[in-house]
């Protein structure tokens, strides 16, 4: 029977089925961070049970950390307490901990792939809903709660129904200055908040096949902002060249082995989606949010939609555009800026870091806007160096801070304040997501950076002769 | 490989049974309510799952100096009870299980919806809290009833799977997969069913293509 690449995947991993209930399913690595972990460990103790497969669980430490003086104690003693509390505990059950300090440290969707430890057609799960990021490698991922994170420390295993299927084709070409964020958004924008609830999705066509791994996992990491479970994307030369040689990657005759395996990994070309969309990459513009959920953006040069045009209640429309401090028919393109912030496991990465710079050379941070850049993990803080990025961005009057979550939400001290208004790169704009009261507007690296230069929510494409 | 339900028979109970609950319920007519509402993170730093409750929409329920905010429905003691009914899409958002802790701590044990977000969902389901969703009219019938008389109570009949306004009769079926049913009647979670699996799994692991 023809099968979707989500089924070989899934049903692969299929240890039990239960008649009327869910799908036993193997799970292949689990990565562990310190906020949704420690009271799945605290149930283990209280079952007095270990964790089964301490060699497929990973922790490290990002969603809590500080960005600058890393070095430092912690000074919050809370997040201290959680930061010890996942050392202690991976001590304790013999997992591989990279905490605040140690060179692979940083958000857990950016070193997983880094390091290797995501590869195609495994089934990777964390605690965090992000971990959709890694179907970017045709893996099956996807975020869960903390008595999952239990189970799967316990027997590495979930129990869940297996989802509906979704397919997104976009063809032909991205426009000048449209980036793999803008068409996360634009699909979310089209989907709704939760026009993919029920579903794993896979993305297709020429747009996700140009696209590089960074691109690929911007879009699969932003699944989960349209309900979806997660997103995956069939591999193909672009992640095999990826992959290969990274730390976890298989070796020798089991590289051999596991290359024959990923050449398996794409949907037959008769299997039947329960679902399908269809894009043209040529409508696609850069994005940008006007209200409190990712569905709501829109192409930057748009105006904010009338309550009488969105789908949904209108109370819920004009509460969110209240909190915004927006009215409908508005433009985006000139309000002001207090705050950008580049980084998160959406666009934490170097080719994001790339596009800033591309933008930024040559011209000069406005000087009331705040700009925080935060690297995904130390590689991509090494390359950014490496690269002479850094450079190019100090001349420009930003600086660079540490790995971490930082201010995607807002555990640590990187908060916007009350009122304030933040083009940021991460995936939520939920009210307070960034800060009590923040207002938060996503969009593209490119978008951040003309917005650090000018102060304002402005078109890239009119900043740049020539982007990358 | 498929397994009947009744073969499940070693479970110890993990958390409260749910059977019948008759109560009065808190309105909140609001779409898309998210999990950085039901709980923010800056309240997630806990290593232990004590206290959510007090946080349970924090920035909704408590203006910047901790005073309570007049206007929100957890403040209005015309409202109570244990069951929430949210707007559509409730739930969005992250994977924190906080969230679903919150909604309990408070006193919750049944949250209504006419569609909820799939984390969320599965997170109540997994700690003894029951979504129940419903068609978007009874959704709007519920409404309007709690809102014409906040006493109106409400009963959610797990094992017949139906919910019902008791002041007009109105009554509407639920679906829940017969597993998480029998979970929730007897209080049971899955760890102990997995761990009964534990030969199959290993077995299973040793077996994998990679």
């Amino acid at each position: 029977m023809s099968k979707t690449l989500f089924d070989k995947v899934w049903d692969t991993h299929v240890i039990r089925k239960i008649e009327g209930g869910p799908d036993v399913l193997f799970i292949d690595r689990h990565l562990v961070h310190e906020v949704t972990s420690p009271v799945a460990f605290l149930g283990l103790k209280t079952r007095g049970i270990k964790v089964l497969y301490p060699g497929r669980t990973f922790a490290t430490a990002d969603h809590n950390t500080p960005t600058i003086n890393q070095h430092l104690p912690v000074a919050d003693p809370l997040s201290a307490n959680q930061l010890q509390a996942l050392e202690q505990n991976s001590k304790e059950y013999g997992i591989s901990y990279w905490g605040l300090g140690h060179q692979k440290n940083g958000i857990v969707h950016v070193i997983g792939p880094e390091y290797g430890i995501t590869q195609p057609g495994a089934t990777i799960v964390c605690g965090d809903s992000h971990t959709s990021t890694h179907g970017a490698f045709g893996a099956i991922a996807f975020g869960i709660g903390t008595s999952e994170v239990e189970m799967v420390l316990a027997t590495q295993c979930i129990m869940q129904p297996k989802p509906k299927k979704m397919r997104i084709s976009i063809n032909g070409k991205l426009g000048f200055g449209v980036t793999p964020k803008d068409v996360a958004l634009y699909i979310i924008s089209k989907l709704s908040t939760s026009g993919a609830t029920g579903y794993f999705v896979e993305y297709a066509g020429e747009v996700f096949e140009n696209m590089s791994m960074e691109g690929r996992m911007t879009v699969c990491n932003m699944s989960i902002e349209m309900g979806a479970r997660g997103g995956m994307i069939a591999p193909d030369d672009t992640t095999i060249n990826y992959v290969k040689g990274r730390e976890f990657t298989p070796k020798g005759e089991a590289w051999d082995k596991a290359l024959a395996y990923y050449k398996t990994l794409k949907t037959d070309p008769d299997a039947v989606f329960d679902k399908e969309f269809t894009f043209d990459g040529a409508d696609i513009e850069p994005m940008i949010t006007y209200g409190t959920n990712p569905g709501m953006g829109m192409g930057i040069s748009n105006d904010i939609p009338d309550a009488a045009h969105v789908e949904g209640g209108a109370a819920t429309y004009e509460k969110s555009l209240h909190y915004m401090g927006f009215s409908e028919g508005e433009h985006m393109l000139g309000k002001k800026v207090d705050f950008v912030f580049v980084g998160s496991c959406t666009n934490g990465r170097i080719e994001d870091f790339r596009a800033f710079t591309s933008l930024v050379k040559g011209k000069h941070k406005a000087d009331d806007v705040t700009v925080w850049l935060v690297p995904g993990s130390h590689i991509v803080e090494s390359q950014i160096k490496e690269e002479g990025l850094l450079d190019i961005l100090t001349e420009a009057g930003f600086s660079l801070r540490q790995p971490g979550c930082s201010a995607c939400l807002a555990m640590n001290d990187d908060k916007i304040p009350a009122g304030k208004y933040a083009v940021s790169t991460s995936n939520r704009n939920f009210e307070g997501r960034q800060g009590p009261g923040a207002r938060t507007m996503l969009a593209s690296p490119l978008v951040a950076a003309a917005a650090a230069i000018t102060g304002r929510v402005t078109d890239p494409r009119t900043l740049i002769e020539e982007l990358v | 490989m498929t397994k009947k339900i009744g073969e499940i028979k070693n479970n110890k109970m993990a958390y409260d049974k749910f059977n019948i609950l008759r109560s009065t319920a808190v309105p909140l007519p609001i779409e898309n309510v998210d999990t950085d509402q039901l709980i923010p993170a800056r309240f997630l730093k806990a290593t232990e799952r004590i206290g959510f409750g007090d946080n349970l929409f924090r920035d909704w329920r408590y203006n910047a100096d901790n005073t309570p905010k007049k206007d929100f429905v957890l403040n209005n003691p015309i409202y109570g009870g244990k069951i929430l009914v949210g707007g559509k899409n409730f739930g969005s958002g992250s994977s924190r299980e906080h969230a679903a802790w919150a909604v309990y701590d408070y006193g919750f044990r049944c949250v209504v919806s006419s569609f909820f977000a799939d984390i969320f969902k599965n997170n109540c389901l997994n700690i003894g809290v029951l979504p129940v969703q419903v068609s978007p009219e009874f959704s709007e019938k519920l409404f309007a009833a709690i809102h014409a008389d906040p006493k109106t109570e409400i009963e959610v009949n797990l094992p017949a799977q139906t919910i019902t306004i008791l002041s007009t009769g109105e009554k509407e079926t639920f679906e829940i997969s017969p597993y998480k049913k029998d979970n929730m009647l007897n209080g049971f979670d899955d760890i102990d069913y997995l761990q009964s699996i534990k030969g199959e799994i290993e077995e299973f692991a040793a077996n994998l293509p990679l």
